[in-house]
């Protein structure tokens, strides 16, 4: 058994993003099935890809209960038609779950228990809203372990202003502005559509319907607009709806293999996998997560900031972009960051958001064969951070 | 709607109405926007979506509202979760009582239907579920038409109740797939125990242009779709209205005419309308459809059709009589007494249905070993046909043991004995079992003509013993006569329909009386036309002077399955319940003697020799006179088994004939042919149950 090898990323899709609620894209429409759909895609663009060797399936989800629970990832890969020899898991790190689904099966393969795994998450927040089921130990609050805001994203958000007083609700409103912005020129460059794989809405009321792309994306919008929103977390606080990330339905999957596999099986590999961390931060601040992750993956990689051509860094809200961006001495709207907008246009179903980052990095190396490095990180509940560092497979350097 | 539509309204007053809802979808790779109509009566998988007038109003509407937009490149139509839709609603047609209001119901989906073919732009069915009649229809009138691999049931099983596919189905599918595949799906599925075909099958027949897995069905759909209408994908379409249909209506007109002569019209009025769409426009055959639609639906072989399939889909599903459910006792093992060929045959049905150990007895090691090594190969051969996993093989053969003595039932909760056909006998089994198994085991009965009350008679618990009588084969055969005793109680007789239940076969509740139900009347109907032979009438005149009912069988072909022993029992045992009915042909009793199968050589010949020992009778009788006096016959013995309360109603004997004899759809069984022959005076049922209302 090979100690280590090369990981590469070869494909990733996703399902449109939904809004969660009654009236969104998928009311009616399962997560499982939004899963199955983007395993199936997979598969049909990946035709040299032979079913049988697909070694494993993770599939990450924050609310492993109902149409998301029974180990997802077997079921899904029963369900979307892979042989009943592909074994499947389900994975949790809430926000980064896909992402430590794409980590773990990249461990599993660099050790050489896999050649090729799927790796990818779902969350449909309105069948399963943030918190349900959850008991939280009394311990936490009883010994003072984690503050009472904790659990409360969208205060650690507010704390997060805090600890950075540089980062007012203005700059915070003119990122997502950006954001929109940049989703809206991405979609209308073509840069999303290839990766989104068409997904059948149900709806007893409407009938059967197709969902093409994202609803949430708010083209247009405007500082004046942002500047009118209610603070729900804070009076007279900084964070609104309109400069964090909503509530979403979606799932993301990709392949990953071993990169002498992916040669062997004539899978286009496009990025390599470089390094990954993941890193605890303060729960009641858990936006800063993605500085120590990142901090600790450059130095696994021996690489520094300045090596880094593209960052893909999840927007669960603004300030949490800001806070890694003044941390690293990046400007605000540097165009490395999130060149196609981010989850504040695009929204974030949770554990699914991890892919789409990747999804995003691997088509923008595509695009950029001048850049050789990129990272693709997150924050994450409970006070965490996750980055994976990749290379341009593209990167016109190499040729 | 129009005025006859809304008259037609009235007839569907409980209409459960399927809805065409509109959604616009944007087709992928820029093809276009496209009206994706989903027909969805609001109602799970388990009721489909059917089409009555509303229905038709609704899906009008929508393709008004459709027909009127120029921003579409394209139209859809797909069902609710696993149903695409399964066609007219039936029941309102019993009610129809003029030939007008008949012509409406054709002409009202055409109206409806026909638009999917004539818009402006293609049109796609995306059969998703299953598809029959007018729902299968619906998908034929588009332009173009893919279908899940997923789909159990597409089927045209019109001519199985005694209509047509009459909303564009035997215009537009000959043209779509060819004669043959049309004749295969529109009259001879039908008349094959409706057979139905799957998703795969409707693929390769050509029925849909493109096939897709279940899982992504509807959005590999779409993209197909758009595929099509950029030009990316090209539908090869062959023009079959160039070949000469003419040998193939030829061979189809002998092969229905084989099995109904005559007796049902829907089939031939079928290819009728099959030859026409060769050459006809849209609007004459169309018109066609109606007035064959019309003329069927008020004759008296639709209607009795009707109220067939309505005995087998509901009065067979709560059997009349039947005590409650909730007194059924649960049965872990089953005890099966006897090792002959019905006791294996019993054996590995319970077996493989209830899923629970099976012992069977016999005195005789060697008979025993015969009869479980008969259910272990009866197994093999389900293995080896793919019908069974080799671990569903394995647990039923473990499942299934033999032993020599009754011991082995103590703990089993349902005996059956399969014994020789002799009461003495038969109470002495059940005497032995009734020592060894608990004082609530339930003791069955598989007999054929014993009395049930005399059986149970002497043991200490006569309140367990019940009448379970199978017909054979028992694996294929759906009836069950279950005969409750004098004595037999709720608790009993609740556990043998639970346990009919899972068996999956129609239980109808029968009076212990000799022959119980479909023995007694097929005896009897086969005495009468044995009679006649005995009177010199030539074999071949009695045995087919009632071809005219397109029965599955003639009475000596039938004599020859049954085997002439074993008739010659049956109607001694009933000769000596009822006399004066019931004869015992001496010439019957000499061909069991001379050791013949019956009156056919096996290439279906008459065998002289046989045939030479009915000879002698002096007064034969006309085909004619044979017919009426076999009819007459039925009629009087099924009137004497009302008044004896030997079933509940004239229904459960019509059930027991379609389902234990196999007597066909359009003689409803047996009663409602007998009321239309004018034999049964007064009717059986009044008009409008199973004949057009007076």
């Amino acid at each position: 058994m090979p100690s280590s090898r090369d990981v590469v990323f070869v494909d990733g899709v996703r399902t449109p993003f939904g809004k969660a609620g009654p009236k969104g894209l998928y009311a009616e429409t399962r997560a499982d099935d939004l899963v199955i759909r983007v395993i199936r895609e997979l598969m049909r663009r990946n035709p040299n890809l032979p079913p049988e060797r697909v070694d494993e399936v993770a599939i990450a989800a924050t609310t492993q209960i109902g149409d998301q629970g029974l180990t997802i990832g077997r079921s899904a890969a029963v369900l979307a038609g892979l042989p009943k020899t592909v074994p499947g898991y389900a994975i949790d790190r809430m926000c980064a779950g896909a992402m430590t689904a794409v980590t773990s099966v990249a461990g599993g393969i660099a050790f050489g228990a896999y050649d090729v795994a799927i790796a990818g998450g779902v969350e449909h927040m309105g069948r399963h809203p943030m918190g349900e089921g959850v008991d939280p130990n009394p311990r936490f609050l009883a010994e003072r372990l984690v503050d009472g805001s904790a659990l409360v994203m969208g205060m650690t958000a507010e704390n997060l202003h805090d600890r950075y007083p540089s980062i007012t609700r203005e700059r915070a409103d003119a990122f997502a502005v950006a954001s929109q912005e940049k989703a809206a020129k991405a979609y209308a460059d073509g840069n999303i559509q290839p990766d989104l794989v068409p997904m059948a809405t149900r709806s007893a009321e409407r009938g059967w319907g197709l969902a093409g792309a994202d609803e949430a994306p708010r083209p247009g919008t405007n500082l004046e607009a942002l500047a009118t929103l209610k603070t729900p977390f804070r009076p007279h606080g900084r964070v609104t709806a309109g400069n964090a990330s909503g509530i979403n339905d979606g799932a993301t999957g990709c392949v990953v293999a071993a990169a002498d596999v992916a040669q062997e099986l004539g899978l286009t590999a496009r990025m390599r996998l470089v390094s990954y961390a993941f890193a605890g931060v303060d729960p009641e601040v858990m936006g800063v997560g993605p500085i120590p992750s990142t901090e600790r993956a450059l130095r696994l990689a021996g690489l520094s900031v300045s090596d880094i051509g593209l960052f893909e860094i999840n927007e669960a809200f603004a300030v949490q972009v800001l806070a890694f961006l003044e941390h690293f001495g990046i400007a605000d709207d540097d165009p490395r960051v999130n060149p196609y907008g981010g989850a504040i246009a695009y929204g974030h179903p949770l554990a699914s958001s991890g892919v789409r980052l990747m999804t995003q990095l691997a088509r923008e190396f595509g695009e950029r064969p001048a850049v050789r490095y990129g990272v693709t990180t997150m924050c994450v509940g409970m006070g965490m951070g996750g980055t994976v560092v990749w290379e341009n497979l593209a990167w016109e350097g190499a040729k | 709607m129009t005025e006859n539509g809304k008259n037609l309204e009235t007839l569907f007053p409980d209409e459960v109405v399927t809805k065409a809802i509109v959604h616009d979808v944007e087709l992928p790779h820029g093809a276009g926007l496209m009206a994706l109509i989903t027909l969805d009566n609001g109602f799970d998988h388990t009721k489909p979506s059917t089409f009555g007038p509303a229905g038709l109003a609704s899906l009008g509407e929508a393709l008004d509202a459709v027909a009127a937009r120029s921003d579409l490149a394209a139209v859809g139509v797909v069902g609710k979760p696993f149903i695409f839709a399964v066609g007219a609603d039936l029941k309102g047609l019993p009610v129809i009582t003029g030939q007008e209001q008949a012509l409406r119901i054709g002409q009202l989906g055409h109206e409806v239907f026909r638009r999917l073919g004539e818009l402006d732009v293609p049109s796609f069915a995306f059969v998703n579920g299953a598809a029959m009649g007018g729902g299968l229809e619906i998908a034929l009138h588009c332009t173009y038409r893919t279908i899940s691999s997923g789909v159990t049931a597409v089927a045209l099983p019109e001519c199985f109740l005694g209509l047509v596919p009459g909303w564009g189905g035997t215009q537009l599918l000959p043209r779509l797939v060819g004669p043959a595949t049309a004749i295969k799906l529109i009259v001879e599925n039908p008349l094959s125990q409706n057979r139905m075909i799957k998703g795969p099958e409707a693929f390769a027949a050509g029925v849909a242009d493109a096939m897709f897995e279940p899982a992504d069905f509807l959005e590999e759909s779409l993209r197909w779709a758009a595929r099509v209408l950029r030009g990316e994908e090209t539908v090869s379409r062959t023009d079959h209205t160039v070949d000469d249909w003419s040998k193939t209506l030829a061979d189809a007109r002998f092969l229905v005419d084989m099995k109904l002569r005559g007796a049902s019209p829907a089939p031939y009025r079928a290819l009728d309308l099959i030859e026409l769409a060769r050459t006809a426009s849209r609007s004459e055959g169309f018109a066609a459809e109606d007035q064959t639609l019309a003329d069927l639906l008020m004759g008296d072989e639709l209607r009795a059709g009707l109220y067939s399939f309505d005995l087998v889909q509901r009065r067979a599903k709560r059997p009349a009589g039947a005590p409650d459910r909730e007194l059924a006792r649960k049965v872990t093992k089953v005890g099966v007494v006897g090792a002959g060929l019905m006791a294996s045959q019993m054996a590995l049905l319970f077996a493989r249905r209830l899923e629970v150990p099976v012992v069977m007895t016999d005195l005789d090691q060697e008979r025993l070993d015969r009869g479980v090594g008969h259910v272990h190969a009866e197994i093999d051969r389900l293995l080896g046909r793919g019908r069974l996993s080799a671990d569903q093989a394995n647990r039923l053969r473990a499942l299934v043991t033999g032993s020599l003595t009754k011991d082995a039932f103590a703990d089993a909760d349902f005996v059956i004995e399969a014994v020789f056909e002799d009461l003495g006998v038969k109470k002495k089994v059940f005497a032995e079992v009734e020592e060894v198994v608990s004082a609530e085991c339930v003791l069955a009965t598989n007999t054929s003509s014993l009395p049930v009350t005399e059986m149970a008679a002497g043991l200490r618990h006569p309140e367990r013993v019940v009448g379970f009588h199978f017909f054979n084969p028992v694996a294929v055969m759906p009836l069950l006569e279950i005969v409750r005793g004098a004595e037999t109680d709720d608790a009993t007789l609740a556990t043998a329909f639970a346990v009919g239940k899972t068996l999956k076969k129609s239980s109808v509740l029968v009076k212990d009386a000799p022959a119980f139900v479909v023995n007694r009347l097929l005896t009897r109907f086969m005495g009468e036309v044995i009679g006649a032979v005995d009177e010199g009438t030539p074999i071949e005149v009695a045995d087919h002077a009632l071809d005219g009912l397109g029965l599955p069988m003639t009475p000596f072909t039938l004599l020859q399955l049954v085997g002439p022993a074993v008739a010659l029992h049956v109607a001694e045992t009933l000769h000596a319940a009822f006399p004066d009915r019931y004869g015992v042909s001496e010439n019957l009793a000499r061909l069991v003697a001379a050791g013949k199968p019956g009156v056919y050589a096996p290439d279906l010949s008459l065998d002289r020799e046989a045939t030479a020992l009915f000879a002698g009778g002096t007064s034969p009788s006309t085909a004619e006179e044979v017919r009426l006096r076999a009819l007459r016959a039925l009629a009087e013995e099924i009137r004497i088994m009302l008044d004896e309360g030997v079933v509940a109603a004239a229904q459960d004997i019509d059930l027991c004939m379609i389902l234990g004899a196999g007597w066909p759809f359009h003689l409803g069984g047996v009663t409602p042919y007998l009321d239309r022959a004018g034999v049964a005076e007064p009717r059986f049922l009044p008009r409008g149950v199973a004949s057009v209302p007076a």
